[in-house]
């Protein structure tokens, strides 16, 4: 069946079997392999992309259901050579080791930081709570909310280029 | 890798339309709401449906908590975040927030949806005993038209309800009454994962006594309300000790089995503490009759 899917603002279409899973449809139609692939049972979080600017796991949405949706990966947060604050974060706070987990979260964080735009000041618990779906495999949660705390924080500043 | 098997997919756009297409397509055809539960059994061929009805589109349709003649009027397609972030449910109901909070994750709670939730019908699932212990009423439409399901008839044993194969649950409607409190207690093993054991309990007092309440239990296999601990509450003075009675006929009623979640004896005891934990709330929250 045909699919078009709007990612990143840009509509693609493919020629692809139902049961494709969304996650597929980004990595193996699109070439997108920023959105990460692991627990293949929905329990991980791993393949978080965000749907209408929430995250949801990209392997438990068919790519037919994505169509008419707005998806946005990590492909997406760096405009024109600028780093999105929450990738800044994670790269001043030392948000990621082996990298696995870091598209899922640094989208997560992305939506968690849209959604309290404009309100008071996001506190450790909120964030903890934004990731408890997601699992890190290095065990680096400190540093990950560490980094999300530090885009909260600069989020509204001119960054370097 | 985990796909699901092939099928033929059809998207409907009207809750009329996914009733047409149940009925054209027949017993082999299953809805999808938020794939939650059905897309990791088809991925793990424990169902393989020759057709999948998406019903996304019917998000909107179907996505509503509304106070209307006196009940709370929920949407099949109301998705778990809504629940847990409904100001007008933590009002009325607020074991729907007590039981969202820990039910799965933030990402899942994006996409489940309270009507595939209680249509999966998994004996471990939170909102059957949430609706079972606030006696919710479903509604249900199929090529017959609606009727009005009681949760006591609508949970037919694990994986199964009173839902046709032609019909479709379009709504869950709670009765509000001044002087009703309820809350939902649960053990989980760690974030986000299925209960152990849970409690869910509403009361309704009047004049000091409890005139009626009502326990439902998560997990603990299949019969989740106890008769005899809700006769025992009835016309009572709420206190520890009449918590603690009730909580211990619930948990004997109960028939949990030992797996890997833990041992039936350690079960039926953390089904008496939740019990009597979310009685006690239950009635703490009756009495303080939160504005509405
Ligand atoms: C990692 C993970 C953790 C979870 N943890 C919990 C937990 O702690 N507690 C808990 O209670 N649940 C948990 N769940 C289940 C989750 O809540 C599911 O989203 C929910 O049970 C199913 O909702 P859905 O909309 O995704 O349904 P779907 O998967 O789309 O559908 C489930 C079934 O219901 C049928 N159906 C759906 N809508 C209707 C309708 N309107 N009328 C008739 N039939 C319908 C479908 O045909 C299908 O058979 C978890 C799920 C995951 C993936
Ligand atoms: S790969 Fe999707 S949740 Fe693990
Ligand atoms: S950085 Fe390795 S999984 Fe999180």
């Amino acid at each position: 069946m045909n699919v078009t899917v709007s990612v990143n603002g840009h509509e693609h279409s493919r020629d692809v079997e139902p049961r494709m899973l969304l996650v597929h449809f980004l990595r193996d139609e699109l070439g997108l392999t920023g959105t990460h692939w692991g627990c293949d049972t929905s329990n991980c979080g791993i393949c978080a992309v965000l749907m209408d600017g929430a995250p949801v796991k990209s392997c438990t949405v068919l790519a037919a259901t994505a169509a008419g949706h707005e998806i946005g990966t990590v492909e997406g947060l760096e405009v024109d050579g600028v780093l999105d604050p929450v990738q800044q974060g994670f790269s001043e706070m030392h948000g990621l080791q082996c990298g696995f987990c870091t598209p899922g979260m640094m989208l997560t964080a992305r939506a968690l930081l849209d959604r309290r735009a404009g309100g008071p000041a996001l506190t450790d618990q909120e964030i903890r709570e934004a990731i408890s779906g997601q699992i890190c495999r290095c065990t680096g949660y400190a540093s990950i909310v560490r980094s999300i705390r530090w885009a909260a924080e600069h989020c509204n500043q001119e960054l370097p280029g | 890798m985990q796909v699901p098997a092939p099928f033929e997919y059809e998207r409907a756009t009207s809750v009329d339309h996914a009733l047409e297409l149940l009925t054209l397509l027949g017993p082999e055809a299953r809805l999808l709401a938020g794939g939650h539960s059905l897309l990791p059994m088809m991925k793990l061929r424990l169902a393989s449906p020759q057709y999948v009805i998406d019903i996304d589109d019917l998000a909107a349709e179907l996505g509503y908590i509304d106070a209307r003649e006196g009940e709370v009027r929920i949407g099949a397609m109301t998705r778990h975040r809504e629940l847990l972030e409904s100001e007008l449910l933590a009002a009325a109901l607020p074991i729907f927030r007590d039981a969202e909070r820990v039910i799965a994750d933030p990402l899942v709670r994006n996409r489940g949806t309270i009507g595939g939730a209680l249509c999966q019908a998994d004996p471990a699932e939170d909102l059957s005993a949430v609706c079972a212990a606030v006696d919710a009423r479903l509604l249900i439409r199929g090529p017959d038209g609606e009727r009005l399901v009681e949760m006591r008839d609508f949970y037919r044993g694990p994986y199964a309800t009173a839902v046709g194969a032609e019909e479709m649950l379009l709504e869950i409607r709670v009765v509000i009454e001044p002087g009703s409190g309820s809350a939902y207690q649960k053990v989980e093993r760690r974030v986000g994962d299925w209960a152990v054991v849970a409690a869910g309990a509403s009361v309704k007092l009047a004049g000091g006594t409890i005139e009626r309440g009502r326990i439902a239990l998560a997990a603990v296999g299949a019969e989740v309300t106890s008769a005899e601990a809700q006769e025992a509450l009835a016309g009572q003075r709420p206190s520890d000790r009449l918590f603690a009675h009730a909580a211990q006929l619930a948990a004997a009623g109960c028939s949990p089995v030992t797996d890997q979640r833990g041992t039936a004896a350690y079960k039926r005891h953390v089904a008496a503490v939740l019990t009597e934990r979310a009685l006690r709330r239950a009635v703490t929250r009756a009495l303080s009759e939160p504005p509405r």
